[in-house]
């Protein structure tokens, strides 16, 4: 999971080497006819004429990318603004997905490092207990967390018997929620590939430093982290990009009241907007976003790969 | 020969045990099939049985929280996947628009004239071509008299509620629902075309958002019962289960007024098994198996016959018997495509 | 000299930190499987130990329709995995073992694109390819579905094997006069076949998982176990979901276990 990088095993001549298109070609069919040409057809659907009550009609139009930008007002007449509306939504996505990264990488950080320097023993015990919540179903865990802080839920419950507080503490349908949500669901991603990362990682560089009289925190700034970044970076990758399309956080945490993107697609298709053109526009903007971050990731690991 | 070989052979495999595997998961068990698209938590799994014993038929069922979501999973590749649905009033009377509905004949259902007669010639399906009545009822909201003590009758509860109800309220997400509700409060006309009205509208939802602490129509009664919400709008039959299963909550018929809906059995355009979705129908009018829907899901029935078949218990139930004093309820309205279309931004607005 | 290093590598307060990740991560499921043995209808009142829920998952109302959901969630997962697997094990040769040429990078990114691909937008393009090439739903849809997003899941752990086994492997098997059929089958295939089952797991695990693709694609009366329990859970969180999400996590556990235990005993033989 750590690691895009393409597979560079140099020996040339191998004996599969003449057959590499055949070997190749049920996975290109697969993913291009049910992959590509879906998002193909799904960018084409964003430049069509909505059909009144879901579908669409093949005409050319803006209409969607219009909508999603422009605010004409409820009635369409008066002066163009920037529409916040679903800026906003994506605003929120992005940040919550921001700080998901972030939070994840406070505990995940640490944690990868620790375990990574347990003796063979412990760590195998430390790494099943990473790998097994990474395992339960996404649904399970996000139900979990909603049971647990709701307001008549055990955790508030706990608190209050112990006198640590006097009425509940009001999580759920909040933003909050959402991000604890996303925070639970994606933190074992983080853990993982940075531990792959700090595992191949050269102890003696940390001795070296010491030798030199580096200081402990300088040490990992300047020696550590700058090796394992790749780690850190697959592992903030593999938190954020879910997160910004996550689905079942806002809709099970946040009370289907603060909108993400993924909730605003969904709408479009499920619920009562039945606006295909938008929804498909409303995707193409978020494919393009999160290509963008892959592309700002594939330059930042060819740098540290030279 | 190479290695294509193996991959050909196990997606041959693959393929075969799909085939395989599909038939089994499938149908084809019994004599027919039956395939039902329904508002969940509304009928018995009893009498889906006792249908499925009594014609030898397999049934399946998929179920939908609201009018909007139904009809968009419909019109995006589910039609010709059920034999029928059970969508509300408004929305018989858009799916037909949207040419969704099959017709039939009386004389295709024996027990036709159990229909009560005031449901027969409504304005949604005049004559009933394409449903038959299911069940009909009230939306409107139950409140926690734990939390709250004062008048309970106004739709101010939902629209403008007193402090001590604030970010305690669960709203229905039916944007049909919602939207009409809210135009009762204002005592403005559904579906207004009127600028500073549909100005207004989107202004009420806007500074009442805030008061509101979830969009939950699967949950409208886990809300109330396990305390998360105080104020639940809600409709009747579904605040009854509530109040049943343990919620202190009352059921308010509102002075400004209130929706009052009729869900339907509709028979769905292309559907896979007709005959035996119009068995289905007139299985639902025979009073004896229509009143187990009633028992179970608290509402009304639209059949002759079932008053006596009640259980005491609904019969003296608060939210199936509106005070003397309250008004008549409100249907909602379909809007044309233009003012759906304000609807619709107002929705959005309402839900980013 | 090992005293001193260990204290160079330590860093105060990580292993709270790490103490605190464990407990945050297992915190929500353990309070589920606790309150998954409450005999209260109330899901938040203690009534005491039962195995009441446990019961009903398996002779409730609800039995067959999550019997049926289980059923298909496996079958579709098995099918899914195995058609992943495979074409993810012919494409790692090809990408590995095929030297060097150009479009090496466009077709990794191809094969890794369901990965890179928000599963929304995933489901909805799958949605509008099937709707507009009048495709009908059902179970057919989520499998082609699954097969797409579990190729990549697939592909990683193998290839990253592959790239440790030495090619003068199978040379050597070509060198005497094994057909490259014969090479792969009886020396690569059995070098590789770590890397393809840990593949072929994180596959079955992803397709067992996935509820966003599913909900878009399935069709009329098919539910796989994620969208029959959302389908629950909107409807409040009920003491019989928590005993399934309890069985769940003791899937998890025994899948970890296994594949850990295969991981073990298959990383020695064949490295170089």
């Amino acid at each position: 999971m750590a690691g895009f990088n393409p597979g560079n095993n140099a020996s040339g001549g191998s004996v599969f080497a003449d057959m590499r298109h055949r070997l190749l070609m049920p996975s290109w069919i697969t993913i291009g006819v049910l992959l590509v040409i879906p998002v193909l057809l799904m960018l084409v659907y964003s430049f069509l004429t909505k059909e009144f009550r879901g579908g669409v009609i093949w005409e050319f139009s803006l209409a969607a990318y219009d909508q999603f930008f422009f605010d004409r007002g409820l009635f369409g007449d008066e002066p163009v603004k920037i529409e916040w509306t679903y800026l906003t939504i994506f605003a929120r996505s992005i940040v919550q997905a921001a700080l998901a990264t972030f939070f994840c990488l406070l505990i995940g950080f640490p944690t990868a490092y620790y375990i990574a320097t347990r003796p063979a023993s412990t760590r195998a015990f430390w790494l099943f207990m990473i790998t097994v919540p990474y395992w339960v179903n996404l649904l399970i865990r996000t139900v979990s967390m909603k049971f647990l802080i709701r307001d008549t839920g055990p955790l508030n419950h706990w608190l209050m018997q112990a006198g640590i507080l006097s009425e509940p503490l009001h999580l759920i349908n909040t933003n909050i929620a959402v991000q604890l949500g996303l925070f639970y669901s994606y933190l074992p991603f983080m853990v993982l590939p940075i531990y792959a990362s700090v595992e191949r990682f050269d102890f003696a560089l940390l001795e070296a430093a010491n030798d030199l009289y580096a200081k402990r925190w300088t040490a990992m700034r300047r020696i550590l982290i700058p090796v394992v970044k790749p780690g850190i970076i697959a592992g903030c990758i593999l938190v954020f990009v879910p997160s910004l399309g996550a689905f079942l956080a806002p809709d099970l945490l946040g009370g289907a009241k603060n909108f993400m993107i993924g909730s605003l697609i969904e709408e479009q298709f499920k619920g009562s907007a039945g606006n295909w053109p938008f929804g498909a526009a409303a995707s193409m903007i978020l494919l393009s976003l999160v290509l963008l971050v892959l592309m700002f990731y594939a330059r930042s690991d060819a740098r540290s790969a030279r | 020969m190479s290695v294509n070989m193996n991959s050909t052979r196990a997606t041959a495999l693959a393929a075969a045990m799909a085939v395989s595997l599909g038939g089994v998961s499938g149908v084809a068990q019994a004599e027919g099939s039956l395939s039902i698209y329904h508002w969940f938590e509304y009928i018995p799994q009893e009498l889906l049985d006792k249908f499925s014993a009594e014609h030898d038929v397999d049934v399946t069922m998929d179920t939908f929280d609201s009018n909007e979501s139904m009809l968009a999973a419909l019109k995006a590749g589910k039609m010709g996947s059920y034999d029928v649905a059970v969508p509300g009033d408004y929305m018989v009377e858009i799916m037909r628009g949207e040419g969704l509905l099959d017709s039939f004949e009386p004389a295709e259902l024996s027990n036709f004239n159990n229909m009560e007669d005031q449901w027969i010639d409504v304005g949604f399906d005049p004559g009933r071509k394409h449903s038959i009545p299911y069940q009909w009822g009230s939306t409107s909201f139950s409140v926690n008299r734990d939390v709250f003590d004062g008048d309970i009758r106004t739709t101010s509860i939902i629209f403008d509620p007193p402090e001590s109800l604030a970010g305690k309220i669960n709203v229905l997400d039916s944007q049909g629902e919602v939207l009409a509700l809210a135009s009762i409060h204002l005592g403005i006309p559904q579906c207004t075309q009127d600028r500073d009205q549909l100005k207004a509208l989107n202004a009420l939802l806007q500074e009442a958002k805030p008061k509101w602490a979830s969009f939950n129509s699967d949950g409208a009664k886990d809300v109330l019962v396990s305390g998360d919400a105080a104020v639940g709008m809600i409709w009747n039959g579904f605040g009854a289960k509530a109040r049943n299963e343990g919620a202190n909550i009352e059921y308010a018929y509102p002075v400004e007024g209130y929706i009052v809906w009729m869900d339907n059995v509709v028979l769905l355009k292309d559907a896979p098994n007709r005959d035996n979705a119009l068995k289905f129908m007139n299985f639902l009018l025979e009073p004896a198996n229509i009143a187990a829907v009633t028992n179970f899901a608290q509402y009304t029935a639209g059949v002759k016959g079932v008053s006596e078949l009640l259980t005491d218990e609904l019969k003296a139930s608060p939210e199936a018997n509106p005070p003397a004093d309250a008004p008549a309820g409100t249907f909602v309205q379909v809007c044309d495509e233009q003012t759906q279309t304000f609807y619709d931004q107002i929705w959005t607005n309402l839900k980013k | 000299m090992s005293t001193a290093s260990a204290r160079i590598r330590a860093y105060p307060g990580f292993g709270i930190v790490a103490l605190l990740c464990l407990v945050l991560l297992y915190a929500p499921l353990l309070v589920v499987m606790v309150y998954s043995f409450n005999d209260s209808t109330s899901i938040t009142q203690w009534g005491g130990f039962s195995l009441r829920w446990y019961k009903e998952v398996f002779t409730g109302v609800e039995a067959a329709k999550f019997k049926v959901a289980a059923w298909n969630s496996i079958s579709i997962a098995l099918m899914a995995t195995i058609a992943a697997t495979t074409i993810a094990t012919s494409a790692a040769i090809g990408m590995t073992r095929g030297g060097l040429w150009r479009g090496k990078a466009a077709s990794f990114a191809l094969i890794n694109l369901p990965i890179m691909v928000p599963e929304i937008v995933t489901a909805v393009a799958t949605l509008i390819f099937f709707s507009a090439i009048g495709f009908k739903t059902g179970y057919l849809s989520i499998l082609l579905a699954h097969i797409v997003f579990c190729i990549p899941f697939a592909y990683l752990p193998i290839a990253a094997r592959l790239q440790g086994i030495n090619s003068s492997f199978e040379e050597a098997a070509i060198d005497l006069y094994a057909t490259r059929w014969q090479a792969f089958r009886y020396v690569l295939l059995p070098i590789l076949l770590p890397g393809v089952i840990s593949g072929a797991l994180l596959a079955f695990i992803i397709s067992l998982d996935d509820f966003i693709i599913t909900n878009f694609v399935k069709g009329a009366g098919i539910e796989t176990l994620p969208t029959a329990i959302f389908g629950a859970v909107k409807q409040g969180i009920k003491p019989n979901i928590m005993a399934i999400s309890s069985l769940m996590l003791l899937v998890s556990v025994v899948f970890v276990t296994v594949s850990w235990w295969i991981g073990r005993t298959g990383n020695k033989p064949g490295d170089t």
